[in-house]
């Protein structure tokens, strides 16, 4: 129930200020917000599968030498914030950067400017693309190869298959990846903001910092809310229409391997030049900032302190929604009915919302209400619990559901009392799911800006807040380390989840 | 004394009457079987007598203690009923030995699980994970958790429909032989007319939540109580005959019948029942068809016939000699026919 409040809340400010908030949203400004922010979408989408298509195809469909390596290198850009994507793309690629310092002796005086349009866009789309490479890449696992042999015995092409029957098969693939990379470029904060382009988030969060009367950035706030639950609503149909693929049930022959022959040259340099923009740039960047910065004074002091905050919120907010996940999940898997599907939809509203939008939400709710908890870590832990539990709640609600029912009436026919099959029988088969649904969280959390921003109390630094507070005003040098701490710290994780697998 | 006894129960799932006023009676150390199609509500009772569904209407009692009723509710965990699902429901979290161990509550007796697992002859298996097991093994290890605690009563819910035919059969015997020598009284839930009607002592015929029928399994088998419980149990002929003083008289001619009923009847006929032959036999009245066509299974054959007046029968005969489509028989019915009193 928790996790409505804020949004309600946001609601309920944004109709109380009534007209005036109408004022605020039919402006020509917004109409240019609205323009921007969802340009910047379709392109970074378009793109994304573009990029996408062929690296799925290449690694399951050919003898693409290194496949393996290949499919973990498409996938590991999906660990980078995009505000150290962002970062690390401006400091290499933007006027004094570093390929300019390259550059300089070959007389190129100046590169041109990467801000703006051209930065955001590039950004995202190096850092997204996996959004949409996942779910094309199983959906090409799960093709059903007699129908491509049964076309292919038809007497048509190689490539008129691929386009008649293969591709219209991964079309709920594509739109459910394109829907997850348009939501995250719509609740960005990081990449739009160090690359300076307007967006609705940055909008909010100026407007938030710059002027006392906050209705404005309420009624924006609002408005991207309402955006992406269209989104979403679009999304969770794609879903429910989305068992187009695989025709044959428990048909486990592998697909045919198509041999590359020498197009594999210019296939695995498609790779390479991925791997390299997406994860080996911003590594080498932020390798060589740091260098740099040992050559000065690193201010380890307050970089542990920073990394010890992210630790502590993003933990705790893991450990709360993995315990809130059980209870909701079970809710929803075992006692189905209109209260449970209510509370687990409003569970996953926060899936919903950009972090800036619940942080401005909750802002509201403690200057207004919950007065005490206004800029605690409570308060921001909140915020975390209520953006990231639809993680754990996902992950355990799946854990659960492939517990059958029936092994908890014979535990209850064997005599023990609902509580006791709880602690005996379901919690135990359920606890993997309830971990890896924790590692999810901390691994969101500790990555997450714009809430981090505005609502930990006033002095408490963590890791995301310095990187983007030292690279928003150009200090490369200072954001480079707590990058790297960053990512170390969410690769501990993201190594449980893995080899968990 | 009943071990058993169901009394007018009923239960609904909003539209669905899964089960409508249906009473039962099942005896101390007996089988039944509850046999319908999917949908006849045969797992709703199991599940009312079990405790996880509450009934509208109607009580359930066992050994005279009332579980279920006005203003009585027994909690599953109390009724001490073992129960058997279809897919074992076995806990992945625990070995063999955790598994029939867990309903023995803290502080039990340890040999009693050397001796459960001994008695379905998983001897030796105790710290095996479950999941090592074939199918066979996690039945039985389903069946030592629920005989651990010594309940009253153990429910089977279609324990044998995941197993391969062959060990169907087989285990199926052995498990009988278990609960007999147990002397617990037993509920098989089952869809397969085969496994009720060699498994248990009595068979209750299910459909559209009632019972249909409840009787032995020869009684339900060949004095079936209606056409759709006669259709249930087995591939089944309904001609129109006319029943007088112990015979009745119909296309197949005139033959002895059982039971007592005159006038219009349906006469029942079983493919097993018809006898054919390429002479007249001299000791009965015979009639004259025509093979259409022949399966042929091994072990037996399934002829379909065409009688003159243009109607298809069916006759199962031993797989040789063989026929063909095409030969011109005489058939008769061999043996007493059912008959059903029309309309039934």
């Amino acid at each position: 129930m928790a996790a409505s409040l804020p949004l309600a809340y946001l609601l309920i400010v944004t109709v109380e200020a009534g007209p005036d908030a109408l004022d605020e949203i039919l402006t020509e400004r917004t109409a240019e917000l609205l323009l921007r922010s969802v340009g910047l979408a379709a392109a970074v989408t378009t793109a994304a599968v573009a990029i996408s298509l062929p690296l799925a195809w290449l690694t399951v469909r050919t003898d693409l030498p290194g496949r393996r390596t290949w499919t973990v290198l498409a996938v590991l850009p999906l660990v980078i914030p995009s505000y150290i994507g962002a970062y690390t793309i401006l400091s290499a690629l933007g006027p004094q950067g570093l390929a300019q310092d390259v550059l300089q002796p070959l007389g190129v005086e100046r590169l041109p400017s990467i801000t703006g349009f051209a930065g955001a866009w590039l950004t995202l789309t190096l850092f997204t693309y996996p959004f949409a490479l996942l779910p094309i890449r199983t959906a090409l696992r799960r093709l059903d190869p007699q129908l491509e042999e049964a076309a292919l015995g038809m007497g048509r092409s190689r490539g008129n298959v691929f386009r008649t029957v293969v591709l219209p098969q991964l079309v709920p693939a594509i739109g459910a990846g394109s829907l997850l990379v348009v939501l995250y470029v719509l609740s960005d904060f990081g990449a739009v903001s160090i690359m300076r382009f307007d967006s609705f988030t940055t909008s909010i969060y100026t407007l938030y910092r710059a002027s006392f009367d906050r209705i404005a950035a309420a009624s924006l706030a609002t408005l991207l809310a309402a955006l992406m639950l269209v989104m979403l609503w679009l999304e969770s149909r794609s879903r429910r229409s989305g068992a187009l693929y695989r025709s044959a049930p428990g048909n486990a022959k592998a697909p045919p391997r198509l041999a590359l022959g020498r197009w594999r040259w210019p296939a695995l340099a498609f790779c390479a030049a991925t791997a390299a923009l997406a994860l080996a740039v911003p590594v080498a960047v932020l390798v060589y900032w740091s260098l740099q910065s040992f050559a000065g004074d690193v201010r380890w002091g307050e970089i542990a302190e920073a990394a010890g905050h992210s630790l502590l919120a993003s933990g705790l907010a893991a450990v709360i929604a993995a315990l809130c996940a059980m209870p909701i999940a079970i809710l929803a898997v075992r006692f189905r009915g209109p209260f449970s599907a209510v509370v687990e939809r409003l569970s996953y509203t926060g899936h919903a919302l950009p972090g800036i939008v619940v942080a401005l939400a909750l802002v509201f709710f403690g200057t207004r209400v919950a007065v005490g908890l206004y800029q605690t870590l409570a308060m921001l832990v909140f915020a975390f619990v209520i953006l990231f539990l639809p993680l754990a709640v996902g992950v355990t609600r799946a854990t659960l559901l492939q517990v059958s029912p029936r092994v908890e009436e014979a535990a209850r026919s064997l005599g023990r009392s609902q509580l006791s099959v709880l602690r005996t029988v379901t919690g135990p088969l359920i606890s993997s799911g309830m971990l890896t649904g924790g590692a999810l969280v901390f691994l969101t959390a500790v990555k997450e800006l714009p809430a981090t921003l505005i609502l930990a109390p006033i002095g408490f630094e963590t890791l995301a807040t310095e990187i983007w507070k030292a690279t928003s005003v150009g200090f490369f040098e200072r954001g480079a380390v707590p990058s790297l701490v960053l990512l170390a710290l969410s690769a501990v994780p993201l190594y449980l989840l893995t080899i968990r697998e | 004394m009943s071990s058993i006894s169901c009394k007018g129960l009923s239960k609904s799932f909003g539209e669905v009457r899964a089960v409508r006023d249906l009473s039962l009676e099942v005896e101390r150390s007996s089988a039944i079987a509850l046999l319908g199609p999917s949908g006849c509500g045969k797992t709703t009772t199991l599940r009312l007598i079990a405790g996880f569904e509450h009934p509208d209407a109607g009580t359930v009692a066992v050994g005279g203690r009332t579980l279920a009723g006005p203003g009585t509710f027994v909690p599953p965990e109390r009724r001490r009923i073992g129960l058997v699902f279809q897919d074992y429901a076995l806990f992945p979290h625990l070995d063999v030995a955790g598994n029939v161990a867990y309903g023995l509550g803290r502080g039990a007796d340890a040999s009693r699980v050397g001796e459960v697992l001994g008695l379905v002859g998983l001897s030796g298996l105790g710290d095996r994970s479950v999941e090592e097991l074939s199918g066979g093994q996690q039945q039985r290890v389903a069946l030592a958790r629920a005989l651990a605690p010594e309940p009253e009563l153990i429910l089977l819910d279609e324990p044998f429909s995941n197993l391969d035919a062959s060990l169907r059969a087989k285990l199926r015997h052995e498990v009988r032989e278990i609960l007999v020598a147990q002397g617990i009284t037993t509920i098989l839930v089952t869809h397969d007319q085969e496994e009720a009607l060699s498994f248990a002592d009595v068979v209750a015929v299910m459909s559209e939540g009632r019972v249909e029928q409840i009787g032995t399994p020869e009684e339900v088998y060949s004095r079936p109580a209606t056409r759709w419980v006669a259709g249930f149990l087995g591939d089944v002929e309904i001609l129109p005959g006319m029943a007088r003083e112990g015979s009745v008289e119909c296309e197949l001619g005139t033959v002895r019948a059982r039971g007592d009923l005159e006038g219009e009847v349906d006469v029942l006929v079983r493919p097993e029942s018809l006898a054919i032959d390429t002479a007249q036999p001299p000791d009965r009245p015979s009639k004259e068809a025509v093979v259409v066509s022949r399966r042929f299974y091994g072990h037996d054959q399934l002829l379909e016939l065409r009688l003159d007046s243009g109607r298809l029968v069916h006759a199962r005969r031993l797989g040789f000699p063989a026929w063909h489509a095409g030969d011109r028989v005489r058939v008769w019915i061999d043996g007493p026919a059912d008959v059903l009193a029309r309309d039934g």
